[in-house]
């Protein structure tokens, strides 16, 4: 018992959880003050969420690109570097497990591991090339991911036009159903929302995020070069590799989550006029989870609940769907703010320490 | 087990203190009254009760284009029958994967009909009116082949011919632009009309064409309008949504320098957003009227599932806006009548492709 209460009661634990809650009581105010009710904004909020299977289905849906994206950004902060990419990565990872889904026509348990792995592969090459950047250029890997972002964005458009086009769509033909990873029985159990084994796969990643970080050696590695670059590389680490192996590990994260989001949800790739958004909502889920695995995973929760459950606000409570934003952004100013988090929570880390 | 206490209290005291200021709100939601009561496909029985939703594409509901348009159109249905202020709605998408759950959203909650707004929502709104066969769905600049889906198109082409005729009269430098959105069937019937108008009317003026790739880009819209206005562009026809306000932004620069420009405006009468000083006339598009007819043919029981409605000069489903006289001189819009006269009666076959 006393082990669960040292867990609820640490730091790492409660800035988020107190972050959270200021945020959440900082879109109230918002709401307040646009002459909505919060009580009921919030409970068709919750409403929308756990009301149906349907809408509890779907956002199992929105929150599994935000695991891989989170992934993807929190791995490679453990190296020290700031992926701003996984928009990127991620749009790579959709437009090659398109490619593989369309072109070839192989049985499903080929099909579909060999379009999730091609995802996997674009991605990681995506994020290694601003790695290779930084470590032979020195250039900047913020600057580079943000402009390789553009390039991923326009690139899939082009080659969705050129090559995969539905006469007359605004899209890319449908993927083979050999490749599809929609998970048929348990989307009927959930009144047909959009299931699929990409959820799986999210949390099997989040594992071997953990594994590979903290239980090898290449995984010490990186760390090590995350925390002190100079001092790994007196140790006699190779820098450079790391930075590479961390871009490319981060990218693969990625790419999955944009094989997944083709396979399992769409079956096509649509020409996008924006980016889809999941890679920069992946960076505040990184934040908001430590860059921990759990927290990663509870975070992209959060976020995918707070975001699908933001129609519901809409329908519920009249409340326009920006508000939400207000409450996310509030969120991670709150958690990225940890000196205004400490300040609320002081009077119960005080007594912590005088109890003690 | 103090601690988890503690922090619990601690956490529902303060919420509890903001949230206690806000007990006076008035109710928002009807409670439910007629819920589930009206559905079924029945005829009639919907009357004063009737609950008309609407999904927007990603330009969202306030995009000075067709998504507001319809929205002001069941703003109007709302008034007019004097339904209660909840029973119309919309859900705004922010992704490609919002349509199917703002679709169904309406759909599973027993509303008497959903509107799809917008071309790239037709492959949802049919995959959802297949997945809920007793629902009712209506969509708007996509044809979808569904039992319970009713479609409404419109002749673009018609009324961007008119718009060419105008643009090519009133050009001075014999040069006119184009700024489209996405390359899709829709816009291209706006880009194929204007340009056949603009030949009719003028077969010595150039235009030059655009796709800006995107509805929601307004910084876009500018460069772009910058160039051609740069080139020697005296007058562009936009059909962009959203990407448009910024032709018309940079349209108000130039103007405010002493350069003759002007743009031509899309969806709705443009000039009362953006003013008369930069907008010469507008091809308006009666997504609203739209919206309100089918709406209303519900509420009165004579939907027409299947059916797919094509809206044309004949119509008055397009046409130039109202307020085109302030600027354009009266022997031009006498021509664009005649034309629209001829295309009326059929001895002008406008192209669309």
């Amino acid at each position: 018992m006393n082990r669960v209460i040292a867990i609820f009661t640490k730091e790492s634990f409660l800035v988020p959880v107190a972050a959270i809650i200021l945020g959440l009581l900082t879109g109230a105010v918002a709401m307040l003050a646009g002459g909505f009710n919060p009580i009921q904004a919030y409970a068709s909020l919750v409403e929308k969420v756990f009301g149906s299977s349907y809408n509890f289905g779907e956002t199992i849906r929105q929150i599994t690109p935000l695991i891989f994206t989170g992934l993807s950004v929190a791995f490679a902060f453990r190296t020290g570097l700031f992926n701003i990419g996984a928009e990127g990565q991620f749009i790579i990872g959709m437009i090659a497990s398109t490619a593989v889904g369309i072109s070839f026509d192989l049985p499903a348990y080929i099909h579909a591991p060999l379009a999730v792995i091609a995802g996997a592969l674009a991605g990681g090459l995506w994020g290694a090339i601003a790695g290779w950047l930084k470590a032979a250029r020195g250039v900047n890997e913020v600057i580079t991911t943000i402009m390789l972002n553009w390039i991923a964005l326009y690139f899939a458009n082009y080659v969705v036009k050129a090559f995969y086009l539905q006469e007359g769509q605004q899209r890319s033909e449908m993927i083979k159903d050999s490749a599809s990873i929609s998970f048929a029985w348990l989307s009927q159990m959930f009144d047909s929302a959009r299931l699929h084994w990409g959820t799986l796969l999210a949390i099997l990643a989040a594992v071997f995020f953990y594994i590979l970080l903290w239980k090898t050696k290449s995984g010490f590695e990186l760390r090590a070069v995350g925390l002190n670059p100079h001092a790994s590389e007196y140790a006699g680490m190779n820098v450079n590799r790391n930075v590479v192996n961390a871009m490319f590990v981060g990218g693969m994260f990625a790419g999955i989550g944009g094989a997944c989001e083709i396979l399992g949800v769409f079956h096509y790739q649509s020409i996008m006029a924006a980016q889809p958004g999941y890679g920069f909502d992946g960076i505040a889920v990184a934040l908001i989870g430590g860059n921990t695995p759990l927290g990663v995973i509870l975070g992209a929760i959060l976020f995918g609940m707070l975001t699908f459950g933001a129609a519901g606000m809409k329908f519920g409570a009249g409340v326009p769907v920006e508000l939400i934003r207000v409450v996310i952004s509030s969120v991670i100013f709150f958690v990225a703010a940890h000196g205004i988090v400490k300040f609320f929570i002081k009077p119960l880390l005080q007594k912590k320490e005088g109890g003690n | 087990m103090k601690k988890v206490l503690s922090v619990l209290s601690v956490a529902t005291l303060s919420l509890s203190l903001v949230l206690a200021g806000c007990g006076s709100k008035p109710e928002g939601q009807p409670g439910g009254a007629n819920q589930g009561g009206a559905e079924g496909g029945a005829q009639g029985g919907a009357a004063p009760t009737a609950r008309i939703g609407m999904v927007t594409d990603v330009g969202g509901v306030n995009d000075n284009s067709f998504n507001q348009s319809a929205w002001e159109g069941l703003q109007k249905l709302q008034k007019d029958l004097n339904l209660p202020q909840d029973n119309v709605s919309y859900l705004q998408s922010t992704s490609d994967a919002d349509y199917i759950p703002n679709l169904t959203q309406f759909v599973k909650d027993k509303w008497d009909l959903t509107w799809g707004i917008g071309f790239v929502i037709g492959d949802h709104v049919k995959k959802v009116a297949t997945e809920n066969p007793d629902s009712k769905l209506a969509i708007i600049d996509a044809e979808v082949d569904a039992p319970n889906v009713e479609s409404v198109l419109f002749k673009e082409h018609e009324g961007s011919f008119l718009a060419g005729v105008v643009a090519a009269k009133m050009s001075k430098s014999k040069k006119v632009g184009f700024v489209g959105g996405m390359e899709i069937p829709v816009i291209k019937r706006f880009e194929v009309g204007f340009e056949a108008g603009v030949k009719a009317a003028d077969p010595s003026v150039e235009v030059v064409k655009v796709y800006t790739g995107a509805f929601d880009k307004p910084d876009l819209g500018k460069s772009t309008a910058s160039q051609m206005y740069g080139q020697g562009v005296d007058i562009i026809f936009h059909a962009s949504g959203a990407t448009g306000d910024g032709v018309f932004n940079e349209a108000k620069d130039r103007k405010s320098k002493g350069e003759n420009v002007w743009v031509i405006g899309v969806d709705k009468d443009q000039s009362l957003t953006f003013g008369d000083e930069v907008t010469l006339t507008s091809m308006v598009k009666r997504v609203d009227e739209a919206v309100y007819r089918v709406s209303k043919d519900v509420i009165d029981g004579k939907f027409e599932g299947g059916k797919i409605v094509w809206l044309g000069l004949a119509e008055d489903g397009v046409g130039l806006a109202e307020t085109s006289k302030k600027n354009v001189p009266e022997d031009v819009l006498k021509l664009a009548d005649e034309f629209k006269q001829k295309i009326v009666k059929g001895e002008i076959t406008v192209p669309e492709k």
